[in-house]
């Protein structure tokens, strides 16, 4: 018996770092340096969670160079299609990464690019529907070498 | 001045999807870095890139430092007509470049 309560106590144990990792996986972070960025593109409108899934490397050697792959769920028809796609970054100099405007004749929301990171952080990537909804994914990405570090 | 090359399929039937790849290159300088005189090196990338179908805007993007140098970008455009794929971008020198691809739309 004394074993079995052991037991159940090393297998909850070894479960709890997997718990901690599992954060919500929709959940989008409010990033507080980014906020009056979010503010501005959104105009007051409430960031909704899902619809943009991010493609990109956990860990990044440098930061010169991260793909990145956008794909938002959305038929692209004229009333249900993606107006524009904004990449922000938690900790680059210049927070907006790049603005992709897109329309129905794009037929599929997905754009794939290479960015600079400056080190590990939050990319927040918000899509502009041409409903007036807002909807957003985020991403941590681990940097080694910034792309900043370069100052010679 | 700048170069480009652009990938699109040759034939295609009306209503396809055709992915669109770009390369632009572009040191896309920061403004960050210095030369070796330790002088700033003033900031310099392709701000915007528009691509244009038939004289159609398809895909504009505007692009910051955060973009790697040598820009790449894939997107997604729908085949309607045969006709022309045309890119345009200008970087912050003012410096415009332009490049374009033919498409074959057959039933």
């Amino acid at each position: 018996m004394a074993n079995r309560s052991r037991r159940t106590f090393l297998a909850a144990t070894a479960a709890l770092p997997l718990l901690v990792r599992m954060r919500p996986a929709n959940a989008v972070p409010t990033i507080e340096v980014l906020q009056p960025l979010v503010q501005k593109i959104t105009g007051g409108a409430q960031l909704r969670d899902g619809r943009v899934q991010l493609d990109i490397p956990p860990l990044s050697d440098n930061g010169n160079s991260v793909p990145l792959k956008i794909s938002v769920t959305s038929e692209m028809s004229e009333s249900d299609h993606v107006r524009a796609i904004h990449v922000l970054s938690e900790k680059n100099p210049r927070p907006v990464i790049a603005v992709f405007h897109l329309n129905p004749g794009c037929g599929r929301a997905e754009i794939s690019t290479r960015i600079r990171l400056n080190g590990a952080q939050t990319i927040l990537v918000i899509a502009a529907m041409a409903d007036g909804s807002f909807w957003a994914s985020s991403a941590e990405v681990i940097v080694t070498e910034t792309a900043c570090l370069d100052a010679t | 001045m700048a170069l480009a090359r652009i990938q699109v399929p040759k034939d295609a039937k009306p209503g396809d999807l055709m992915a669109v790849r770009v390369a632009i290159q572009h040191p896309m300088e920061t403004g960050f870095r210095f030369d070796n005189m330790g002088k700033p090196i003033p900031k310099n990338v392709v701000n915007t890139l528009i691509c244009r179908y038939n004289g159609v805007e398809v895909f504009r993007a505007e692009m910051g430092s955060g973009i790697s140098a040598n820009p790449y970008l894939q997107f997604y455009t729908r085949a309607v007509a045969s006709g022309e794929l045309v890119f345009e971008w200008v970087d912050d020198a003012g410096e415009r470049g332009s490049e374009h691809a033919s498409i074959r739309v057959t039933a």
